[in-house]
């Protein structure tokens, strides 16, 4: 995004609590005109809060937020200016289709004629044009996120908020929906602000995304930014599967993993003797091509292969020390040109640009 | 803007609290809110802390601290009423808890045929007052009763009959508790205990018992509540076994003691909040017990067992239809047991003391208003509990004075209007002996169960649906009318429905509020019962169950038709 441009909505220094749990610390963030933004992060890490203290819904404690130069801190959110769409549509049941897109229309005073023509251009935007005299309950999930999408662009909000918009409905709708949502919103120009904790969704949709994480942002970035430069082990981690390797340093932008010597950019001002975690992704590590003289190599030993479809998960065991195990993912061909299977001894390489060095130890926790 | 600008407004706001802007909306809500709960503080709490410190003072209006109790505690003819309540009270619900589980067993766990007509007769008491059962019972087993040799030569009067027609009176609302929790089994634990191969016997101790256990215990206490309250069956049945609902009916009426009517409402008090505590953690902990995933229970035909529950159902039924039919009958009787041609004499109720057919008509009108106006200070009051924002303590202490009328008996109630409202100090003593005063006694006396399904309702929309309207600047009170109520409409027309019927058929908060002018059919019933006007009571009876039998009915079939055409949304 263009850095100069004033920011559309401004988040400072935002602290939430709740009785004595603080469900976010200190939030900063800036959100620029027309972006795309996904706050993603576990259940409980302040991203649901944070939106709602956006929408006024749920105040924060101390803080500020400016929305199109107004600062909006305190007002309630009938004061604010918004659309929202929930995880449960909340569609109104008794009402049809139609009169639920019209529900903020028809309270502007707005003549009936241009309350039906919004209506139906807005049911035509999320392609249910045919369905407008039906009930919510007649329709599919799918089908009803669409609803309350069009209804919350019905008054032309400045700020569109989607609260895990697709987390209710089944995988095939949700990719499907993904990409309409995202069409939509570059479309119309909306500014938008988009909760998940689906890491998928988030990186597809979202021009910007804020990493959330026990009440702190602990990253904001583009989709490519946050995937290939991680700017914590906790990033690292929750986005896309990593290696997490103990090493230590061997001098500056040198570290010694097993008998391996390997350069590390991210390690150019490390003490030489600290210990470290080096990261590398599955994906990144390099078999085809590599000897004992290609840069960062390191000779393994395949001690199982979790077939995946069009790659295969291959564990090795660092040559010489079975305490050091790692993971690296082989295509499908690769596999058959390196006849790879278990007990085989490879030679692969971590390649530099790849490989990051985090000062903490960590500890990573099985996902369930 | 330069940064520095905007770091400085920053960390000077950084440490400041937020204080959330109140909207207008949120004042109105507030304000309705305040309004509601003041109602109730005027109307209950008020008179409450007026009955308890008459507790305390001689009939000159001074204070004398224990001594009424002193009196109380050392007059055994007044102190062994707490032994003869609870007796009564224990032995009736001992009694009614294994039947109706039984019935409620049969209902929801057999596959006997007929269960709708079942569950319909066992019904019927709720349409009755109390005084109908016992009055009927007086026809079945009192001096000229018909079976009388039933009881072989024991006498009615007394704790034989109070038991007999408690037991009557309070089936169908213990049933309903059960049914409840009954209907809530989850289809995978028998499964799993089946697959498990534990035998029947063991799956019912092991799998349906602790499933309905709090709505057992909370079917006890509700049991206990309605017996120990009830005026009705041992005003007629009660002889000369004092029970504490007689004795502040004797205290207060027969021998003008108000402060001892006072004190017996005091002591009465203790066993109804008791029993209403143990209640309240018991129903809390029923809720816990449902999972969203539970797959509901299905029954298998078993054709032995089937029967064996059909024909204990049919031996319950038959009892209350016996009870309803002899009351019928003794009221088209020409003189009991000597004539017993048809006759409808004992309709033609203006020839009897007790206020004649006005009495009825004025109960109609009671039920009417209290229908009304207590269906929307009701859904209202619990609305906003549910859904206003901010202002917790308002909410919070809103819901517990929602709670509170269902833990004081009507009697009580009742008693406690005289001393405040008939006060001469109280602006608002214009209403005693008025309409008025019947209306919001009526209403504060069943305003907790009315408030409990109206939260029930509320609690099952969607909680964003607020959200979203503020969100497209529609007023709350808006999406109240256009939303919150077509969706609630089942439930606002259950409440409506409660009302009515309990305003019918109550006698004891009203017995003690009601003027020349505004007798009531129930109160009528009582007075024509003491007066030896037996048939014509029973007669009153019937006409309150056919009325609100008939009301129930037209209630059924217009909300069935007001469902269809608002609540087509429903269907697909």
């Amino acid at each position: 995004m263009n850095d100069s441009q004033a920011a559309y909505l401004q988040v400072e220094n935002l602290t939430k609590m709740f009785g004595d749990f603080t469900a976010l610390k200190d939030i900063s963030l800036d959100v620029f005109e027309s972006e795309f933004v996904c706050f993603l992060g576990p259940s409980g890490c302040g991203k649901t809060t944070l939106l709602r203290a956006i929408a006024g819904l749920d105040i924060q404690t101390r803080g500020r937020i400016e929305q199109a130069g107004k600062d909006i801190s305190a007002l309630p959110p009938s004061e604010r200016d918004f659309g929202i769409v929930f995880q449960s549509y909340a569609l109104f049941p008794n009402l049809s289709i139609k009169r639920n897109v019209a529900y903020g229309l028809e309270n502007k005073g707005m003549a009936k004629p241009d309350i039906d023509a919004r209506v139906k251009e807005l049911l035509e935007l999320v392609g249910l044009s045919d369905q407008g005299d039906k009930y919510s309950a007649q329709l599919s999930g799918g089908q009803q996120q669409r609803v309350a999408l069009a209804r919350a662009l019905a008054t032309s909000p400045g700020l569109l908020l989607l609260d895990e918009p697709l987390s209710a409905l089944d995988a095939k709708v949700r990719g499907h929906l993904r990409h309409e949502i995202k069409e939509l919103q570059s479309k119309i120009g909306v500014t938008t602000i988009m909760v998940t904790h689906d890491q998928e969704e988030a990186l597809t949709m979202a021009d910007r995304i804020v990493v959330m994480n026990h009440g702190i942002i602990e990253q904001v970035g583009s989709p490519n930014e946050i995937y290939d430069d991680p700017a914590s082990p906790f990033v690292a981690d929750f986005i896309g599967t990593m290696n997490f390797l103990e090493a230590t340093i061997a001098a500056p932008g040198r570290v010694r993993f097993g008998a391996a010597e390997l350069t590390a950019t991210d390690a150019d001002g490390l003490q030489a003797g600290s210990d470290v975690t080096i990261c590398i992704r599955p994906e990144d590590v390099t078999t085809r091509g590599v000897d004992a003289g290609t840069d960062n190599a390191i000779k393994a030993t395949v001690t199982d292969l979790e077939f995946l479809g069009s790659v295969t998960r291959a564990t090795l065991n660092v040559a010489g020390d079975d305490s050091l195990e790692f993971r690296a993912d082989f295509s499908a061909n690769l596999m058959r040109d390196l006849v790879i299977e278990n007990g085989k001894d490879v030679t692969v390489a971590f390649p530099t640009d790849h490989l990051h060095v985090f000062t903490e130890r960590v500890q990573t926790e099985v996902e369930v | 803007m330069s940064n520095g600008a905007i770091t400085t407004t920053a960390a000077g706001l950084a440490g400041q609290t937020i204080k959330p802007k109140v909207s207008s909306e949120d004042w109105i809500m507030r304000a309705v809110l305040v309004g509601i709960a003041l109602y109730l503080l005027i109307t209950m709490v008020f008179p409450l802390y007026a009955i308890l410190s008459k507790s305390f003072e001689n009939p000159d209006g001074v204070f004398i601290g224990l001594s009424n109790y002193i009196k109380f505690f050392s007059t055994p003819a007044l102190f062994w009423s707490i032994q003869n309540s609870l007796t009564v009270t224990l032995i009736t619900t001992f009694i009614v808890v294994p039947l109706a589980f039984v019935f409620a067993y049969a209902l929801t766990r057999s596959c006997m045929p007929f269960k709708g007509l079942f569950k319909g007769i066992a019904l019927i008491p709720i349409l009755m007052p109390s005084l109908l059962p016992a009055i009927a019972l007086v026809y079945l087993f009192g001096a000229q009763g018909l079976i009388k040799g039933a009881l072989m030569g024991q006498e009615l009067y007394g704790p034989i009959g109070i038991v007999m027609g408690e037991c009557i009176f309070v089936f169908p609302h213990v049933l309903t508790i059960l049914l409840i929790a009954m209907a809530n089994a989850d289809a995978r634990l028998y499964e799993a205990a089946q697959v498990l191969g534990a035998g029947k016997i063991k799956t019912f101790f092991t799998v349906t018992l602790p499933g309905v256990r709090y709505g057992l215990v909370s079917a006890f206490f509700v049991g206990f509540t309605l017996v120990i309250t009830d005026f009705g069956v041992p005003k007629v049945l009660g002889g000369k076994y004092n029970v504490l609902a007689t004795d502040i009916y004797k205290q207060v009426v027969g021998r003008l003691d108000f402060e001892m009517g006072a004190v017996v409402g005091m002591v009465l008090l203790v066993p109804a909040v008791a029993a209403f505590f143990a209640d309240r953690i018991a129903q809390s902990r029923q809720v816990a017990l449902l999972s969203a995933r539970a797959v509901p229970y299905e029954p298998k035909p078993s054709r032995r067992f089937d029967m064996m529950m059909m024909g204990f159902c049919m031996l319950i039924g038959a009892l209350i239809l016996t009870v309803l039919g002899t009351a019928a009958f003794a009221s088209v009787a020409k003189l009991w047991p000597y004539n017993l041609s048809f006759s409808l004499n004992h309709y033609d109720f203006d020839l009897m003391d007790g206020g004649g057919w006005d009495s009825y008509f004025n109960t109609l009108e009671l039920a009417a208003w209290v229908a009304v106006i207590g269906t929307m200070a009701v859904f209202t009051g619990a609305y906003l509990v549910e859904k206003s924002k901010g202002f917790e303590t308002g909410r919070s202490m809103m819901q517990f004075l929602c709670m509170i009328p269902m833990a004081v008996p009507g009697l009580v109630l009742g008693l406690a209007y005289i001393f405040f409202f008939n006060d001469p100090d109280n602006p608002l003593g214009f209403i005693y002996h008025t309409m008025p005063i019947l209306v919001i006694c009526t209403v504060t006396h069943f305003y907790t169960v009315s408030h409990l399904t109206a939260v029930t309702a509320l609690k099952q929309m969607d909680p964003e649906f607020e959200a979203v309207s503020s969100s497209l600047k529609v007023p709350f009170y808006r999406t109240f009318i256009r939303v919150t109520v077509p969706v609630c409409l089942p439930a606002i027309l259950d409440i409506s429905m409660y009302l009515f019927v309990n305003a019918m058929t109550t006698v004891s908060a009203v017995v003690f509020l009601y003027s020349p002018d505004t007798a009531l059919a129930s109160v009528a019933m009582l007075n024509m019962d003491d007066a030896g006007d037996t048939a014509p009571a029973a007669a009153m009876g019937m006409l309150i169950v056919g009325t609100a039998a008939g009301v129930r009915l037209v209630h059924m079939l217009l909300s069935h038709g007001l469902l269809r055409r608002t609540q087509a949304w429903r269907y697909r």
